[in-house]
Parts: C-alpha cells; sequence; structure tokens
C-alpha cells in the first residue's frame, strides 16, 4: 500500500498554506513510503485549485466537488475522503492540525478503524513507518509516536515545515462520493467570520503579542500597528491576563489553554512569561521579550530582550520597521 | 436531560515535566493531579443544563487510576449526581485516544443521555481527539470547541456555536450528540462545603476494562519521550534610552535574525 494522501483544506476559496507545507513533506518522505504523493481537495467550484497543489509536488490530485461540500461539516467531508483514501489505498495521510484538520483528523481516523497522530511537528520514515514527533503538555515535553495500522495519519501543526516548489505530475480526477445523508446530523446554520485579513496565530509567521503590561483594550493599537508593519504574514495575541479582562477576545490567547503557536518570531510586550504561557509560544522560532521589569521569567526564554517602558519602545520599533522594509 | 461528562485527571499547568529515565513516560511522583481546566467547562455546562431543564442526572465518566477519583469527587462536590470510574491502571498506561475513546464508550452504554460533553483537549497527552472517536463508537455527531449551547425544549436538538478558524459558526445538531467545550462556554462554579460533604456520599461505580467487556488495543504507541532543548537566555539590547534600544532591537532582527 504505498503512497501518501493529503487532504488539502481549502478555505474562502484558497487552498490553505498549511496544505502546500504537508505536501513539500510527502515530497521528501514519498521515496522511503514509495508510491505517489496525492492529494484530495473537498467544497463547492474547487477543481480550479488543483494546479497549485501540482505545483507544490502531488502527482495526483483527487477532486470532490459539489455545492453539498460548500460548507465544512464533518461527516460529509469525512465520508468523502474515507471513499477517496479506499480508492487510493496510501500508507500514509497527512492533514493539517488547523482548527478544521483536528476537527476532521481523529473523526476520518475512527472510520477508517485506525489510530492518528495528531498537532506533529516532525515526521519521519524509518523502514516504511512514519515515526511522528509531537508535544505534549503544551510544549513542555516531546514524544515520539507511531501507528500500529496502515493508513498512518497524521496531522501537522501549521509552520512546522518549508514550502518548496518541486512539481509533481498533477494528474487529476474528479471523484463522484455517494454520500449517505442519513448519517449526516448536523447542518451549518451561519459563519460569522472576521472580515481581516489576518492569519490566525497558528498560522502566522510573526506574533505581536501583549499582556497585563498593556494597561487596557485601547492600547493594543500599538501592537497591530507593529504587526501590520510586518505585513500580511503576522497578527497579534495576547496572554491569559489580558484576555480575562476583557481586552482581546479569547481567539487571541496564546498558550496552556489558548492557542500553542510557533511563530517564527514572537515579540511578548508586557507579558511575565508565566509557564502557562511559555508552553504556548516556547517553539517559536525567535521570541523577543519587552518588558520593564528585568527579573520576568520571559527574558529567560527570550533571544533578545528590551528591558524598558513597552509604550516607549513600540512606537518607535515600528518607525525602525518601516525604515528598513523601506 | 440526562448527561455524561468524560473528565480526565491531569497534571496542573503548573507542573514542571521530567522525563522518566527511561524515556518511556514522564515522572508522576510530586506532581499535583487536577480536573483538566475544559473538562471543568464540560461538567459546567451539564450542570446548567440540568438546572435549565429542572430534572436529569448528570453522570461523570473518568478512565484512570486510583488518583483519578480525586477529580471525580471534585466534579460530584459541582453538583454532579454520580460517576463511573474505569480504574484500570494498566490500560490507562498504554491507553492512546482510541483505546480511552473505546473504554469510555463501553461506559457510556449503560447509561442513559441526552448529550455527552467533554473537554476541548486534556491538557496533558493534547491529542484533542477522544471526543470525535468516541462520536465514531457511538453513532453520534460531535460539536467540537463549543463556546455556546442551546437546547430545544423537546431536547431533540441543539443549536450550538463553534470557534472555526477566522470566527465562529452556529450549527444545528440532533440530539443525543457529543459536545467538546472551549474556554468561553461558561464559567465554572467552584464546589461548595456543602458540595463537598455530599459528594462523599455519591456513588462512584468502579469497573474494569475488562467487566465493560473492552478489548481493544492501542492505535498508536509512544516510542520515546524527551523534553524540548532548553532555550538560552538571549540578548538584552542595550541603549541610552528606549529609542536606542528600539533601534538596537530593529537592527538585530534585520541583521542577525534576518526577520526583517
Ligand atoms: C489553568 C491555568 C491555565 C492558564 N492558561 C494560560 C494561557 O493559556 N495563557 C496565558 O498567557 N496564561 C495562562 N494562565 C495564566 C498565567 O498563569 C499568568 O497568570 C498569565 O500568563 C499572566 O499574564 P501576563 O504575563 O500578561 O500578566 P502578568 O504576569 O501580570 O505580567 C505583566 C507583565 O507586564 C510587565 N509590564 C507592566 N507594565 C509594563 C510596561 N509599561 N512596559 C513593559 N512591561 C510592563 C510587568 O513587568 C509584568 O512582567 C493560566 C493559568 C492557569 C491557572
Ligand atoms: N481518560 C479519560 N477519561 C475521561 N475522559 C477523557 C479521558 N481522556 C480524554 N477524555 C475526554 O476527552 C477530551 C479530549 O481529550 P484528548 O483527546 O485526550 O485531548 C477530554 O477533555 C475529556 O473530556
Amino acid at each position: 500500500m504505498p503512497g501518501i494522501l493529503i487532504y488539502a483544506e481549502v478555505q474562502k476559496g484558497e487552498i490553505k498554506k498549511g496544505a502546500f507545507e504537508i505536501t513539500s513533506k510527502a515530497k521528501q518522505l514519498v521515496g522511503d513510503v514509495g508510491g505517489e504523493v496525492a492529494a484530495c481537495i473537498i467544497g463547492k467550484d474547487v477543481e480550479g485549485l488543483a494546479s497549485e497543489l501540482a505545483k507544490y509536488g502531488a502527482d495526483k490530485i483527487f477532486i470532490v466537488d459539489g455545492p453539498e461540500f460548500e460548507n465544512y461539516v464533518p461527516e460529509a467531508y469525512v465520508q468523502a475522503f474515507a471513499q477517496v483514501a479506499s480508492q487510493f489505498n496510501p500508507s500514509i495521510i497527512l492533514t493539517s492540525a488547523s482548527a478544521q484538520g483536528k476537527d476532521f483528523t481523529p473523526a476520518l481516523a475512527a472510520r477508517l478503524q485506525v489510530g492518528s497522530i495528531s498537532d506533529c511537528v516532525d515526521l519521519s520514515v524509518s523502514s516504511g513507518k512514519l515515526v511522528a514527533k509531537r508535544p505534549m503538555y503544551a510544549g513542555k515535553a516531546y514524544a515520539m509516536v507511531e501507528a500500529v495500522k496502515e493508513p498512518q495519519i497524521a496531522s501537522v501543526r501549521p509552520n512546522s515545515f518549508a514550502i518548496e516548489e518541486i512539481a509533481g505530475a498533477g494528474a487529476t480526477e474528479k471523484v463522484a462520493v455517494s454520500l449517505d445523508s442519513s448519517k449526516i446530523k448536523m447542518e451549518v446554520k451561519s459563519l460569522e467570520l472576521a472580515a481581516s485579513e489576518e492569519p490566525d496565530q497558528t498560522e502566522a509567521e510573526i506574533i505581536v503579542s501583549g499582556g497585563r503590561g498593556m494597561k487596557g483594550p485601547e492600547n493594543f493599537k500599538i501592537l497591530e500597528d507593529l504587526a501590520h508593519t510586518f505585513g500580511p504574514t503576522a497578527t497579534t495575541g495576547a496572554s491569559r491576563a489580558a484576555v480575562d479582562a476583557g481586552w482581546r477576545d479569547h481567539s487571541y490567547q496564546v498558550g496552556q489553554t489558548g492557542k500553542t503557536v510557533s511563530p517564527n518570531l514572537y515579540i511578548a510586550c508586557g507579558i511575565s512569561g508565566a509557564i502557562q504561557h511559555l508552553a504556548g509560544m516556547g517553539t517559536s522560532k525567535v521570541i523577543v521579550a519587552i518588558n520593564k521589569d528585568p527579573e520576568a521569567p520571559i527574558f529567560t526564554k527570550a533571544d533578545y530582550g528590551v528591558v524598558d517602558d513597552l509604550f516607549k519602545v513600540v512606537p518607535p520599533l515600528t518607525e525602525e520597521v518601516k525604515k528598513i522594509k523601506g | 436531560m440526562n448527561t455524561v461528562v468524560c473528565m480526565k485527571q491531569v497534571p496542573d499547568t503548573e507542573t514542571l515535566i521530567k522525563i522518566n529515565p527511561e524515556g518511556t513516560g514522564i515522572v508522576t511522583e510530586g506532581i499535583k493531579w487536577v480536573m483538566c481546566p475544559y473538562d471543568e467547562y464540560a461538567v459546567e455546562e451539564a450542570l446548567q443544563q440540568k438546572e435549565k431543564f429542572k430534572a436529569g442526572k448528570v453522570t461523570i465518566v473518568s478512565l484512570g487510576p486510583d488518583r483519578a477519583i480525586e477529580a471525580i469527587r471534585t466534579g460530584l462536590a459541582m453538583g454532579a449526581d454520580t460517576a463511573v470510574h474505569i480504574n484500570d491502571a494498566a490500560f490507562y498506561e498504554k491507553a492512546d485516544p482510541y483505546a480511552t475513546a473505546a473504554a469510555l464508550a463501553a461506559a457510556v452504554k449503560d447509561l442513559e443521555y441526552d448529550a455527552i460533553f467533554c473537554g476541548k483537549q486534556a491538557i496533558d497527552d493534547d491529542s484533542g481527539q477522544v471526543p470525535a472517536i468516541l462520536g465514531e463508537l457511538l453513532g453520534l455527531p460531535v460539536v467540537t470547541l463549543v463556546v455556546k449551547l442551546e437546547v430545544s425544549e423537546d431536547k431533540t436538538k441543539a443549536v450550538a456555536t463553534r470557534e472555526v478558524e477566522g470566527g465562529h459558526a452556529v450549527v444545528e445538531v440532533s440530539l443525543p450528540a457529543i459536545f467538546s467545550a472551549q474556554k468561553g462556554l461558561n464559567e465554572p462554579r467552584y464546589a461548595s462545603l456543602p458540595g463537598i460533604m455530599k459528594a462523599k456520599k455519591k456513588p462512584v461505580d468502579v469497573k474494569t476494562v475488562s467487566d465493560l467487556g473492552v478489548s481493544v488495543e492501542p492505535m498508536t504507541a509512544i516510542k520515546e519521550m524527551s523534553l524540548p532543548p532548553a532555550r538560552q537566555a538571549g540578548k538584552i539590547l542595550e541603549g541610552e534610552d528606549a529609542v536606542e534600544k528600539a533601534k538596537a532591537l530593529a537592527k538585530a532582527l534585520h541583521e542577525e535574525a534576518k526577520l526583517i
């Protein structure tokens, strides 16, 4: 049963970056697994997106397209993907551990009567077997995990792998799936999506985060300005203290009971660095701390630290970044 | 409304994790164990639904070793009526999300319920898989990351608001169904003193996995555990004033880290 099958998630009519990351990784791993890299797209009017997956290494692209797939409903998507999976019969299935991927992947695995390894940050193949590295205890430990049966399924944390342009054969195939609608007991009534084009914290490359030191909701504007200056792959985050104070929505919270993030750059402003906060951002590639207390624990984890009043540091930092970016 | 809450006892979030010398798991001595914070929301939601309908029973189901009884008692002290403790240390030791869900499914089968509440994820393994697998094993729909729930008067359906990327989705689901709780769903109550006293007398049904007739093997196995590489404290950027420090930081991010 060779080959790797990828779930290529579509959001707002576009394939998500995480799908390209796992396609690129699959391309690297497939030599040790044998077979081809295939991808499956599910949605409404998604046929045109197939060529993008070919660009990053997909040899085969299965397309499940229809009005019944306009909104993500786990049962419908699981049925569709399971049919594609039984047709392609891969050794490995990879998904992105996005919000949707986290909902979809365990349900898919259970349907296929296998296990899945969630939120992995690294993958390798050793004598045909997938070995997945995943954080536990909110990043305070790592585990190497293997699956007992095939298909071996893993969801991959966004930003774990670089995207590489290595073209695959890109043969497309439309799959007509037969949905058992009697099993679909859930219906999406409405979607309230923020108009903002900001990436989700879990996918952002740069996060400018604020804590209790921000003093109030109105001051987050300076963090937003800095994030915007970095560009469209940057967004803002918050500590639980800032969220519990009602200054930011919970969706911004980073940490053990918020989002686990691993951006290229995490800038913590007025955040002390409690163990529950560090757990959620400790895998960031570069950490910057701006805090007026030199004893704040965040400095023990930061690559760069500025000991000063954040309200005096952040605005000139934004100006400097603007200058550098030209 | 009758509900079941799947609840796991986990290390307190303050815990510093250490790996055992064999590299197979964590050192469990000296850990303070608590109810998983997301499961607190699940218990609270079950209690609020019972209060709203002014009828029904809340049953806690937990798979865990002897110590898990403490978290079960906490749930009973909050107001849950009864509990099933699947106490099977050997099974628990190896249990992956699939095996856990299979044990929970077997325990839940004999109960009456309109809804099952879980947490979004157990903050020890962080797998976030058990609710979905449980749904598959019981043939029930699963709504994850619920931040708001309204159950219809006749308890045949519910409208749930769930967190999705970049916003929220409102879904309608037929009952019985499984809901996984996200922060924001409610504010969990503390156990009151009378509640703690009453909890001592509430029934806890202790079962082993073989009592439940479960014979599944785990689908995934942890081969090795390790600690993340220790992060070294880096450079403190110096300067005459805050503006100079900001400039030094921007320069370091540009020239050294190459992030701008
Ligand atoms: C079960 C549980 C789960 C939790 N989960 C999370 C979680 O997911 N995420 C999370 O973040 N926390 C979490 N916490 C909370 C955590 O323990 C801390 O309370 C929280 O992270 C503190 O937030 P903070 O750093 O913003 O606030 P504080 O600890 O109060 O720190 C504020 C910092 O701002 C600095 N400061 C103040 N003014 C300025 C200024 N003008 N300029 C520069 N610096 C300034 C201060 O020196 C201080 O270091 C959890 C706690 C529990 C018990
Ligand atoms: N051992 C267990 N006993 C009872 N419930 C559990 C157990 N493990 C997981 N759960 C439930 O499943 C949710 C998600 O757990 P997990 O998939 O392990 O992250 C938890 O918040 C609990 O509601």
